[in-house]
């Protein structure tokens, strides 16, 4: 994209992508540290992902007043009132991934002495990877305004999807073998919606690039199997 | 068939619900001044009882376009248009037509505004005296009030309608020239950059009025502000070194243009 008249619009433009790559590095990080946390039951870390929140959240608001200001100075229109927009709910997508580590590095204290099956925890670990190079990919497109990024970013949420209601399963029946799990099993289960949720976010992202770079809307039927609000599984008397 | 080709060729409206007929149609319409070519092959539908904003950088073509509309080129000397543009489906150049009776059809609005230097009632009432438009004093005076009503203007000005039109404010003067613009009954409004001389005050007012007016006339408008084509117009066509680069509704010009030259000259990048 060539060159604004008004140079300082630029600078304001370029200023707002670096805060949302700012903000993507430490949401990233939080999401990646939480789940570390939770894999190694390190409840310092878990305290320190709790503590950097702050610094996202932060962020979240400079970003949102920028573009209020932009708006009101430079009446933007086409393309720069589009990176504007998207600027915004990407923030606000990036600050709720930040909220969702925070919640899952909180549950991670909370089940400090209730742990169970690691391998359990294995397979929140294993969804967290798939969510981490979504979050990771989409934000490298991010970057460099890459459509095909953004559309397969898109496509691909549903296998965490299909993971999480798997997990959702398992869940369900671990907790009917022993009600002494049902602490850990439904704190896990809150920790593998965070991270489902995740996915989810980064699948928004996806739509507000698609959105900035060719100004319309995403609006096909996006491909989904979290059937987990569908799922129960019988208790069988033992 | 001249109809559908412009349908095709100008795209369809983003807004829903069938679009206006066209009230004018230009095709290949070309402008000298001399030896100079200021418009190039323009084709243009203007849509009835509708905005239509003309936008574009300085020179770019718009006002020589507009000023095509009502025949108001033919007094600038050297001045040659070729092509067509029709009105209801007429030739607006047939050498058969009236001028002056096209100038009451198709009404015009200036950048300045301009009253003349008579009273608040005579700008406003010129107009229809000299068209005939008035069978007795008491049927003049009403399209007098109305037109003034009509302009948001009778209120402030209901009890000095015998002093100068020169003696209102700028924004005043403005509304007075379009309630003189209007009370010849006019189709089609040409109004070229009306708010570029007055306060933001003033120009909410016109821009207010602009959205009434559109009800019961057609309205072309040519501005340099964006914001203003993009609150008052329901079509933008964007003019550029004499051709028009792109036509499309309002909404997708400021948010979506397809072209790169619209794009960079809407956002401010125009070298």
């Amino acid at each position: 994209m060539s060159e604004h008249i008004v140079t300082s619009f630029d600078d304001e433009l370029n200023g707002l992508a670096q805060r949302i790559a700012e903000m993507g590095g430490l949401a990233e990080q939080s999401v990646a540290d939480a789940v570390a946390a939770l894999v190694s039951r390190d409840i310092e870390k878990a305290q320190r992902v709790i503590a950097g929140d702050d610094r996202i959240d932060k962020l979240q608001r400079d970003i949102e007043e920028s573009a209020v200001l932009m708006i009101a100075r430079r009446q933007p229109m086409a393309r720069d009132l589009r990176e504007i927009m998207a600027a915004i709910h990407i923030a606000n997508d990036l600050e709720r991934v930040g909220d969702l580590a925070k919640n899952t590095a909180k549950r991670v204290i909370a089940i400090e002495s209730n742990f169970g099956s690691q391998r359990l925890v294995a397979g929140v670990e294993h969804m967290a990877e798939l969510s981490l190079t979504q979050l990771k990919e989409i934000l490298d497109a991010f970057a460099s305004r890459d459509l095909a990024a953004a559309h397969s970013v898109w496509e691909r949420d549903n296998e965490i999807d299909a993971m999480y209601t798997s997990l959702f399963r398992e869940l369900l029946t671990y907790m009917m073998e022993d009600p002494r799990n049902i602490t850990f099993c439904t704190h896990l289960l809150f920790c593998a919606k965070n991270i489902e949720r995740i996915g989810d976010h980064a699948t928004n992202i996806a739509e507000n690039l698609h959105y900035l770079i060719t100004g319309t809307a995403l609006t096909d039927a996006r491909p989904k199997q979290d059937t987990s609000s569908l799922t129960s599984v019988a208790y069988k008397e033992t | 068939m001249l109809m559908n080709d412009a349908a095709l060729s100008l795209g369809v409206p983003a807004v829903a619900g069938a679009p206006a007929p066209a009230k004018i149609v230009a095709r290949d319409v070309d402008v000298f001044y001399g030896e100079k070519q200021a418009l190039k092959s323009v084709s243009l539908d203007i849509r009835e009882r509708s905005v239509t904003a003309l936008i574009g950088p300085s020179g770019c073509g718009k006002s020589t376009f507009l000023r095509c509309m009502n025949r108001m080129n033919d007094t600038i000397e050297g001045c040659r248009v070729t092509g067509l543009i029709t009105l209801d489906g007429n030739d607006i150049y047939d050498p058969g037509l009236d001028v002056v009776e096209l100038r009451a059809r198709v009404g015009m609005v200036f950048q300045k505004p301009n009253p003349f230097p008579k009273s608040i009632f005579e700008n406003v009432a010129y107009g229809p005296r000299i068209h005939g438009l008035a069978r007795s004093k008491a049927d003049l005076e009403e399209i007098v009030v109305g037109s003034l009503k009509r302009a948001s203007l009778y209120e402030e000005v209901k009890d000095r309608l015998a002093e100068p039109g020169t003696g209102l404010s700028g924004g005043q003067q403005q509304r007075l020239c379009i309630a003189r613009a209007i009370a010849v009954s006019p189709e089609v409004i040409l109004m070229d950059e009306p708010c570029s001389s007055l306060d933001p005050i003033a120009t909410a007012r016109i821009e207010e009025l602009i959205d009434e007016l559109k009800t019961n006339f057609t309205i072309i408008i040519v501005t340099h502000s964006m914001q203003q084509a993009a609150r008052v117009s329901e079509r933008t066509a964007f003019f550029h070194l004499g051709v028009i680069v792109e036509t499309g509704s309002t909404e997708q010009i400021f948010t979506n243009p397809r072209d790169k030259r619209t794009q960079d000259y809407i956002t401010g990048r125009f070298g």
